[in-house]
């Protein structure tokens, strides 16, 4: 089971396993005896029998709109963001929405092709838990989550961007 | 100009040190090719036909003597003694050694200097007019407004990844557009609303390359303070919805045109709504503070000098000449704006020497309170020349290379560094700009044509920004030969407007040729008081072609 990186550069086991979007024709294969992410809109889908649980979290897809589960989002334990590509950045704009604009308070944890330049990126929109692709050194993840010591703009870890913090 | 504090040094300080390492991890085979390559992109690096290149921010074009100094230091310590100023403001150094680029980073963040951003699916360098804070018909003074959003998209957490690279300029004469707002993917003309509130007009999806697009107005009046929230808003929804799965299709022009300019604009206030009144909502003490940096130098108090330049000019003819086309007015009685054409026929356009550099810094210490801006036509800009020195000055500049009384005539070429330097070019274009310089070299058949803007790009990145030029060159490759393709009638101004392509194209030989078969048309057609591209709309297209096919 691959190792989860903190938003303090710690890492942990990981007890989550990413439940992948079933083929045409198949069902959801959800593991027994593990906690499981799985696709945002199959769990709405389901919703009448997922809510409530603590072992079972979602995933977003980069082209997935989180505006879909607008109201539900307390109910969830984690989410996760996936980067299908690390070049693609519509993840960083999904986890503000998040943070920001639904006000979501649980983990939220960058997936896919995660990769260590990108950490500080990722925590600065709100990511708390990242699970780095697996061939790359995770322990060089704290020093890339702080390679800047702050930032010029507000973004999830600090709402007062740097002209404000100029003017204290 | 803008001086760094404890906070802007402590951050390029550990850029410096965050590339150093990723290079590091690079050579060490740590990171793909393509993990490394946004990663260089975004610190200035690209990997080129011949060396690496390195493009050099120059934030809104402003750049001081010490900064010029360093520059010419740095190409002669780690490159072969030129550097190339851009149609994007910035420098670019042709031979660097790609183990020597953090250092040279750290150089440059020793004088207050970056290549932060200059490439890259990021927002690039916001530009702005040349003529900044010194000409008498601009709403404000647009620079703090750059040096605000340059600050806000300086590793903006949320956009280092678009679909696409992303460009913003500023615009602040209701006159003139030196800065080509329309054709940028955010373009800003400051305005005053009905209540005298200084604001934005935005125009969002303007842009050249394969499709080029004039950008539409999405907003009258943003108010001042709302201006970083705003870009946010229009950037969060490019970043959704900007399309990925065809880079030719991923500038936010396609989306504003596949949406539609007003729903477009629908989006942008919906998002907008949601963040307006946050944090980064803009403070009177935040702009104040960088207005303060803005502020006029320490200008004497001297009468216009008339009457010496109408005698200095009679006994000079060089002189005259340069006056008439090269100084502009400025705010201030007695002094002038006076830009230095880096347009000397054999060299390509923007092509600067190490010496010249040093020799740029000279003068601006000697007579424009040392600084200088460069210009999206390659060129540099002494902004506060007393008026009682510009004969000097032009004595001075005139042995250095950089005294062409050719500003905005048909010589003064915009041209990129094309097939000559760069990977992505189809054809050569230099050689085509010196060879057009060598056929109209009389200065009186120049001024008698008046403002031309002869753009020429190698490929159709349009780095030349050939679409709007007056006459437009294109480069393109048929079976692996280089041809150019012309297009007539392009505007960067504020009646911008994309060339219409005249037909097929032409061998590089036949260049001069064909423009001055353009030139004679317009010559035969015009009315007096009309400009080429006034003729161009009065006339069309049609006989241009008649005359050029014949």
């Amino acid at each position: 089971m691959p190792d989860v990186i903190s938003q303090d550069g710690s890492i942990r086991q990981d007890d989550w396993i990413v439940v992948p979007r079933p083929a045409e024709g198949e069902s959801l294969d959800i593991p027994e005896q593990s906690k499981a992410l799985i696709p945002a809109d199959l769990w709405l889908a389901g919703y009448e029998h997922f809510t409530g649980r603590d072992d079972i979290g979602v995933w977003f897809d980069s082209h997935d709109e989180p505006e879909m589960l607008a109201g539900k989002f307390q109910e969830l334990p984690v989410i996760a963001v996936n980067f299908p590509k690390f070049s693609d950045g519509r993840g960083y704009s999904i986890a503000r929405l998040l943070r920001e604009r639904f006000g979501y308070a649980n983990e939220l944890r960058a997936i896919g092709d995660v990769l260590l330049d990108q950490l500080q990126f990722m925590k600065r929109c709100g990511f708390d838990a990242y699970v780095l692709r697996a061939d790359k050194d995770i322990n060089k993840a704290a020093r890339c989550l702080n390679f800047f010591s702050q930032g010029y703009q507000a973004a999830t870890d600090t709402d007062l961007p740097l002209f404000r913090r100029r003017a204290s | 100009m803008y001086v760094y504090d404890e906070h802007d040094r402590q951050i390029a300080a550990e850029r410096v040190a965050q590339f150093r390492d990723q290079t590091e991890r690079a050579l060490a085979g740590e990171l793909a090719e393509e993990e490394f390559l946004p990663l260089r992109l975004q610190n200035g690096l690209y990997v080129q036909r011949l060396a690496p290149m390195l493009r050099i921010a120059v934030p809104y074009g402003m750049l001081r003597a010490d900064q010029l100094r360093r520059l010419a230091r740095i190409t002669r310590d780690y490159d072969k003694g030129y550097a190339h100023f851009t149609t994007r403001q910035n420098v670019q150094l042709n031979w660097p050694a790609l183990e020597d680029v953090p250092d040279i980073l750290a150089e440059l963040a020793e004088v207050e200097m970056h290549a932060n951003q200059t490439s890259g699916n990021c927002i690039r360098n916001t530009t702005t007019d040349q003529f900044s804070g010194v000409q008498s018909d601009e709403i404000a003074d647009p620079r703090p407004y750059c040096e605000i959003i340059r600050q806000w998209s300086t590793f903006h957490p949320e956009f280092a990844f678009l679909p696409r690279k992303f460009k913003v300029a500023v615009n602040a004469s209701e006159k003139t557009d030196r800065a080509a707002i329309q054709v940028h993917d955010i373009g800003l003309q400051m305005v005053r609303n009905d209540a005298g509130d200084l604001g934005f007009r935005v125009h969002v999806g303007g842009g050249l390359g394969r499709t080029p697009m004039v950008g539409p107005v999405i907003r009258d009046f943003l108010p001042e303070a709302d201006l970083l929230t705003y870009l946010e808003a229009v950037l969060r929804v490019y970043n959704r919805y900007g399309r990925r799965d065809n880079k030719f299709k991923a500038r936010i022009k396609i989306l504003v045109k596949a949406l539609t300019p007003e729903a477009f604009a629908e989006k942008v206030e919906a998002e907008w709504s949601h963040i307006k009144d946050s944090p980064s909502r803009l403070t009177r003490d935040a702009i104040d503070r960088i207005q303060a940096y803005f502020t006029e130098p320490d200008y004497q108090s001297v009468d216009n000098a008339t009457e010496l330049l109408a005698e200095q000019r009679f006994e000079h003819r060089g002189f005259d000449q340069w006056l008439s086309h090269n100084v502009d007015t400025h705010k201030k009685p007695g002094h002038a704006i006076v830009t230095l054409t880096m347009k000397e026929t054999g060299t390509p356009p923007g092509d600067v020497t190490d010496r010249q550099l040093e020799q740029i810094a000279d003068l601006a210490d000697e007579f424009s309170f040392g600084e200088v801006r460069v210009t999206h036509q390659q060129n540099v800009v002494l902004a506060d020349v007393r008026q009682d020195r510009l004969l000097e000055l032009w004595q001075a500049v005139v042995p250095m290379g950089f005294g062409t009384a050719n500003l905005n005539t048909l010589t003064d070429v915009i041209c990129c560094p094309g097939g000559d330097f760069c990977a992505l070019a189809n054809a050569k274009s230099i050689p085509v700009a010196e060879a057009i310089q060598r056929r109209f070299d009389d200065l009186d058949f120049l001024y008698d044509l008046g403002n031309i803007d002869l753009n020429i790009s190698g490929c159709m990145n349009a780095c030349g920004h050939h679409h709007v030029g007056n006459i437009g060159v294109l480069g393109v490759d048929k079976k692996g030969q280089e041809f150019y393709q012309i297009s007539l009638g392009g505007s960067s101004h504020h009646d911008a407007t994309i060339g219409k392509i005249l037909g097929p194209s032409f061998a590089r030989e036949d260049m001069p040729d064909v423009v001055a078969k353009i030139i004679d048309v317009y010559v035969d057609k015009r009315t007096e008081e009309e400009t080429f591209l006034d003729t161009y709309r009065r006339v069309g297209i049609d006989p241009f072609k008649e005359r050029v096919y014949a």
